[in-house]
């Protein structure tokens, strides 16, 4: 399953390594962080709760950049 | 500006404010005496309430182990000024960064709703007549069936049937051409286009989602995530060239002391002992301060994001960055024939060897047809051009495979290709011209035949030579048609090769091949209609769809859709995509070799952190300044 998601950040850099970040947590298959739309789009494990996935992947998506945002 | 970039603004200014005259101070330009830890202590005011957020932040991210980021280098560069007592540097350095990221993250940003308004074709609300009063309404609350009013001056927000009402529409937003299109009770519109002339009811098709407009903007937003080669290689880059940088300036802050301190060469320009440390580790934050990748991160997206936004203006949709990085390196354009090359209907072209008036036999060979919808018999119909009274025509019969017999006006009507006029015993004169040639016999006597042929697109031949221009090396055309058509078309368009009477799976068999014959970085587009090509779309490197305005299954399959069905585009999409990567490849090598000289300045002393943060904020502003010319790709 796949799901978009709005995101706030402010560097360039700083989306990629949210998008490492979200790649790297558990749940997630595949994860693009477009810094030009602030998208940050998600391709879920089958079977993953996808609500929970996301409060992780947020979580350390604010670990590697304090400031972002991930509207879930 | 948003909220946080007020408040970033305010920070600046207040510490600019304070700081300005405690620099004066300290380098002795005002003549005011102050102890030096009071000096420290104001030094310190304007430097916290200014980079608080950022020594938060590399503080944080060495608890979460993400020690290696810009943060964490600007902490470094100005701390370490200020311990050896540079301190005016170390705050402006903080001052001039923050400065920095606000221009970048406003300069971004604005950018970003430029690109992003000057693809978003969408209105932003709809017409409803409620009780004899127009109402404005969410665009998303319209059902299906509903009738929708666009004024004059205003955009059609959903497909849609036109009830009521006669206009002109301009649909540039959709296919970049201006070109007026007449509109009347009954024809179909698509969203996006703008209403010009007369006030139009619409019955709506389509949900605001699934409209045309909302597809187009949703397929380009989607593009950006899609990332080029050059995207990944930055962001690759990025996450060794951090780190890597922090080694270097901790080994350019400790190696070259302890070699001078040992071998005691080069110790005479040094006082004592605590400045040679103290030369070297300052030389290592200027490093530090230099080493910030965000301008080479941030130019390559924007880049390819403004370029898709200028293609799209254009009426080109590129579905992603790397298919504009990688039509920029095509070589090898193979078309499908009908609808790309020639416009796909079929008109009459010539009559000979009729000994009657080339209108009376074509009247002949109308009426003759008159009950059949095939391509060929409307064709016919079209040129004779007058109604037809059915009421002439009688004893129609059709033979399968060879034509069609019947009388009009009494007199016995045959026509058909050559199996028919053998079978009837009618002697033919073959046609050496390429296309469908109907051959007619009036009471079993021949009057000549009539040609029938696709027409080869006004721009076709222009597109070609265009091609050539710009360095497509070959272009093919794969068709099903046969072989005399074919060869004509080609000769005539100017193609360097052909294929013909390919079925559709050898199709796919032919682009193979030719991928095959494409070596190094060369790439092969194959441009088709998208109807019933898909297989070869998505087999060559890049699939080009064109004329595709309204049709789903073209979007679908290809990874450029040309929204008109100029082969011309083809020639543009290819320039965007040259200039777009052309500017990819200056701000690479232009903010790495910036990055690079500068980084060897300070190395051996000669950049202080005054030419280092320039460095670091002005290259950013000329990439950024240099991405968004991608933008601007109109007269390309």
């Amino acid at each position: 399953m796949k799901k978009s998601y709005k995101i706030e950040v402010d560097c360039a850099n700083c989306a990629n390594l949210m998008e490492d970040a979200a790649k790297k947590t558990e749940g997630v298959k595949d994860c693009t962080v477009s810094f030009m739309t602030l998208k940050m789009k998600v391709e879920f494990e089958d079977g993953a709760d996808v609500d929970t996935v996301m409060k992780n992947v947020r979580d350390n998506c604010k670990k590697v950049e304090e400031d972002c945002e991930v509207f879930i | 500006m948003n909220k946080k970039q007020r408040t970033l603004l305010i920070r600046i200014i207040i510490s600019a404010i304070f700081f300005v005259p405690l620099y004066l101070i300290s380098e002795d330009i005002v003549p005011i005496e102050l102890p030096q830890p009071a000096i420290i202590v104001l030094f310190l005011i304007p430097y916290l309430l200014v980079g608080y957020d950022i020594l938060r932040k590399a503080f944080k991210g060495i608890m979460n182990k993400q020690v290696f980021d810009e943060n964490f280098l600007m902490t470094i560069a100005t701390i370490g000024a200020i311990v050896l007592g540079e301190y005016g540097e170390g705050v402006a350095v903080m001052l001039l960064y923050q400065v920095g990221e606000l221009f970048q993250s406003y300069a971004i940003g604005k950018s970003r709703r430029n690109i992003t308004e000057l693809m978003d074709i969408r209105p932003d609300y709809a017409n409803i007549e409620v009780d004899g009063q127009l109402e404005q309404v969410d665009p998303d609350e319209v059902e299906i069936g509903t009738i929708i009013v666009v004024n004059p001056g205003e955009k059609i927000p959903i497909d849609g049937v036109v009830e009521e009402g006669n206009s002109s529409l301009n649909t540039a937003a959709l296919t970049g051409e201006s070109k007026p299109r007449e509109v009347e009770p009954g024809d179909e519109v698509l969203s996006g286009s703008v209403n010009m002339t007369g006030v139009l009811k619409i019955k709506t098709i389509t949900e605001f989602g699934e409209s045309t407009a909302s597809k187009i903007v949703d397929l380009v937003e989607n593009a950006a995530s899609r990332k080029s080669k050059s995207e990944n290689f930055i962001s690759k880059f990025a996450k060794y060239y951090t780190p890597l940088v922090c080694y270097a300036a901790l080994a350019l802050a400790i190696i070259p002391p302890l070699v001078i301190t040992f071998t005691g060469f080069g110790m005479e320009a040094y006082e004592s002992s605590l400045a040679l440390w103290g030369d070297w580790v300052l030389r290592a934050c200027t490093f530090l301060v230099i080493s910030c990748p965000c301008a080479v991160v941030i130019s390559i997206p924007l880049s390819f994001f403004a370029g898709i936004g200028g293609a799209s203006n254009q009426g080109v949709l590129v579905k992603g960055s790397n298919y504009l990085e990688t039509l920029s390196q095509v070589k090898v354009v193979a078309f499908d024939k009908t609808g790309t090359i020639t416009k796909g209907n079929f008109e009459v072209t010539a009559v000979h060897h009729s000994p009657l008036d080339d209108h009376q036999l074509l009247e002949y060979a109308a009426l003759a047809e008159c009950h059949s919808s095939h391509p060929i018999s409307r064709s016919l119909q079209v040129a004779y051009g007058k109604y037809i009274d059915q009421t002439r025509v009688s004893d129609v019969k059709e033979i399968s495979g060879h034509g069609i017999t019947a009388k009009v006006d009494g007199r016995t009507v045959e026509i058909g290709n050559e199996k028919l006029m053998k079978s009837i015993g009618v002697e033919y004169k073959p046609c050496h011209h390429a296309g469908t040639i109907i051959h007619v016999a009036l009471d079993k006597e021949y009057c000549g035949h009539i040609v029938i042929s696709d027409q080869i697109k006004e721009n076709s031949k222009e597109a070609m030579a265009a091609l050539r221009s710009v360095g497509v090396r070959k272009t093919v055309m794969l068709t099903g048609d046969a072989k005399s058509v074919a060869e004509k078309v080609a000769s005539e368009v100017g193609l360097t090769d052909y294929r013909a009477e390919l079925l559709p799976a050898d199709k796919v068999d032919c682009v193979e091949g030719l991928l095959k014959e494409c070596t190094g970085n060369d790439r092969l587009a194959f441009v088709g209609d998208g109807i019933n090509d898909a297989p070869v779309l998505s087999r060559a490197d890049i699939g080009i769809a064109m004329g595709a305005l309204g049709s789903d299954a073209a979007i679908e399959a290809a990874d450029i859709v040309l929204m008109d069905d100029d082969p011309l585009k083809i020639v543009k999409a290819i320039k965007i995509s040259r200039k777009c990567l052309g500017i990819v490849k200056q701000n690479i090598g232009f903010a790495l070799g910036i990055k690079i000289v500068c980084l060897a300045l300070a190395a051996i002393g000669i950049a202080n952190m005054w030419i280092a943060i320039i460095a670091d904020v002005g290259v950013m502003i000329l990439a950024v300044l240099n991405a968004i010319r991608c933008l601007f790709v109109k007269n390309i």
